[in-house]
């Protein structure tokens, strides 16, 4: 490293051309400390600083981008279900197309079909993406990093009131739990049972009872403060 | 060209069980198992074509549920519980 003619360090062994550039080096922008990387990381890595050293995309566009995707939060999700609490009938169209309905408080979707499923004293809904980590990221922002484990992966679907029991959530046997394992285009938000004794709180108010976890449907809503 | 929706709410299908080599969005564990259609949603992009940088042609994709113990013979939770999955017309047949 002592002998980058560059003058700087790289974190990784290999020769950039930096020759023809405009003025300065491309630096890969800086990963997580004490980290080793899987092959597939390192293949990102790699492949996102070709893209930008041959002029596709400029560093400062992929990291807007990343800041777009992280300025996301289950905040935007929550205000969607206090919505569909406070008002019938934008509940009913977010049960008839998530999409559309979702516009309506300014959010949007890029390719994927969102799908709001009601819970229902009959009915717990959980989701899942088996396969891979589908989640309804442009809603919600990025999944929890348990969501992408293959142990919540595996079991979800097996046992999943042995799951739920471990987050802290007992389903009564009167109650059908539905997992939702999401494969294709669909992105699911569950729409959880709104908390007794809210009745007179506002939306904002009711958007706070609204957790990341609720909306994926491994917890219920908060109750009110007392 | 349109696309083929063999399918309605409410009809019986079992997930072909087939393992053929390539990239698939259907769970070998939901393969060989039958379910109910319990809504349809409309027509997406084949994942086992586009995987490979082809077009291909648009596929429907249905919801399927299932009953869990159909799914998992030794299933303990309530037999309530079922599992709701998307699948592609291709991958489904009369029981």
């Amino acid at each position: 490293m002592s002998n980058d003619p560059h003058g700087h360090h790289h974190d990784h062994d290999h020769d950039h051309d930096h020759d023809g550039h405009h003025g300065h080096d491309h630096h890969a922008p800086p990963q997580p400390d004490d980290k080793v990387h899987s092959y597939y990381q390192i293949l990102g890595i790699a492949l996102k600083e070709l893209l930008i050293e041959k002029g596709v995309v400029t560093a400062d566009e992929v990291r807007a981008a990343m800041e777009a995707r992280d300025s996301i939060t289950p905040a935007n999700g929550a205000k969607v279900v206090a919505r569909a609490w406070a008002d019938p009938g934008f509940h009913e169209r977010l049960i008839a197309d998530a999409n559309t309905a979702i516009r309506e408080l300014g959010f949007q979707t890029a390719t994927t079909q969102l799908v709001a499923l009601q819970n229902t004293p009959d009915v717990h809904n959980v989701v899942v993406c088996t396969l891979c980590s589908c989640y309804p990221r442009d809603l919600l922002g990025l999944p929890p990093s348990w969501y992408k484990s293959r142990a919540y992966r595996a079991r979800i679907v097996r046992e999943p009131r042995a799951v739920l029991e471990e987050f802290g959530l007992e389903v009564p046997a009167s109650q059908e739990v539905r997992v939702h394992d999401s494969t294709a285009d669909l992105r699911y938000l569950v729409v959880p049972q709104r908390p007794p004794g809210t009745e007179a709180m506002d939306e904002e108010a009711l958007a706070a009872l609204v957790t990341r976890d609720a909306m994926i449907g491994v917890a219920v809503a908060r109750p009110p403060n007392p | 060209m349109p696309v083929t929706q063999r399918f309605r709410e409410g009809d019986l299908v079992r997930v072909r069980e087939d393992y053929p080599i390539g990239h698939f969005r259907t769970p070998v564990y939901i393969r060989g198992k039958t379910g109910r259609v319990t809504r349809g949603f409309g027509a997406y992009g084949n994942p086992e074509t586009l995987a490979f940088g082809l077009p291909g042609e648009k596929k429907y994709v249905y919801e399927v549920s299932f009953q869990q113990a159909e799914i998992w013979p030794a299933y303990k939770g309530s037999p309530r519980d079922t599992l709701a999955i998307d699948l592609m017309d291709n991958w489904l047949e009369k029981p």
